[in-house]
């Protein structure tokens, strides 16, 4: 699992499979790095909003990750015993 | 099941986080600002609509009460939002929540009592008795004019409380209904129909904005400028 450059600055798709597990603790999980990541989230998202003729593409891929987050917070009361 | 029912309008937490401020949060995300002169899509979409309510809202105040449009806009642009996501599968609606609704309602209905009685005090007082009632029914009518006065910020809460809350609760039982009658057959398809009859009414939620922002609006004009 030797790699050349250090582990950190890698993205995810230069991160082999292999290293996934140590690669994930080491994101900034202040919450100064927290507010950084959705700023970036929110911006690479918003060019699919802020084009003149924009579609419902943009915004229902929000309401879809919505619908999933919530999925997921009620998955425990939803699991069939 | 009876758990099972209600276990959507508890209050969420994530690890003991209250993520339901997220949860609040997440509407204003869908309305962006405007930076440039001509707006994409959506923007433009959203300005057209607030525009349209806004006139229709703001015409029948004086120019006092027209310093309240920032506040009814965005109060039903916030319940708007809120009640149409909560018809998403699995959300949760904030405005299920009587503690919000009651933290929404009795600030606005009291600044605008307390405003007509700065103002207007006389004409305040003059509601609590309408024209040309007999002398022996007077004090019977001012406590009853009191009583409904006070029972104005209940109703708005109550009133929004309770009718999101029926709604998401038919939603759940119906579809459960068809879910379990799936097995007995034709029976199904009518009960699917009357699904689909109840969440098209259900997104006349935001009739329901309507009801809250212009009750509130009726009071506002009726209190400031009569």
């Amino acid at each position: 699992m030797a790699s050349v450059v250090p582990l950190k600055e890698k993205r995810l798709m230069e991160v082999k499979i292999g290293e996934l597990p140590s690669w994930i603790p080491m994101w900034d999980f202040t919450p100064k790095g927290i507010a950084g990541a959705f700023q970036r989230g929110y911006h690479r998202y918003y060019k699919y909003i802020d084009v003149k003729k924009g579609g419902v593409a943009g915004v229902s891929m929000v309401l879809a990750a919505y619908g999933v987050f919530n999925y997921c917070r009620s998955y425990k009361e939803l699991k069939h015993e | 099941m009876n758990e099972n029912l209600f276990a959507s309008f508890t209050t969420p937490t994530m690890m003991g986080l209250p993520i339901v401020i997220l949860i609040i949060l997440f509407p204003s995300i869908l309305f962006p600002s405007t930076t440039r002169l001509v707006n994409n899509r959506l923007i433009a979409l959203q300005q057209w609509l607030i525009r349209m309510t806004t006139k229709q809202m703001v015409a029948i105040h004086s120019k006092k009460g027209k310093t309240w449009t920032l506040m009814l806009i965005s109060l039903i642009m916030f319940i708007g939002s809120t009640n149409l996501l909560g018809l998403l599968p699995h959300s949760f609606t904030p405005t299920t929540q009587l503690s919000m609704n009651l933290g929404m309602a009795i600030p606005l209905w009291a600044g605008t009592v307390i405003l007509g009685f700065r103002y207007k005090t006389k004409m305040s007082l003059a509601h609590f008795l309408p024209q040309g009632t007999p002398l022996p029914l007077i004090p019977m009518l001012i406590i009853i004019e009191t009583i409904s006065l006070f029972i104005q910020p209940v109703a708005l809460a109550v009133r929004l409380t309770a009718n999101i809350t029926a709604g998401h609760l038919l939603i759940h039982l119906i579809g459960g209904a068809t879910l379990v009658l799936m097995n007995i057959s034709m029976t199904t398809a009518f009960i699917t129909f009357v699904i689909l009859v109840l969440l098209t009414v259900l997104e006349f939620a935001v009739a329901l904005i309507q009801a809250y922002v212009f009750t509130l609006l009726v009071s506002l004009y009726l209190h400031d400028n009569t």
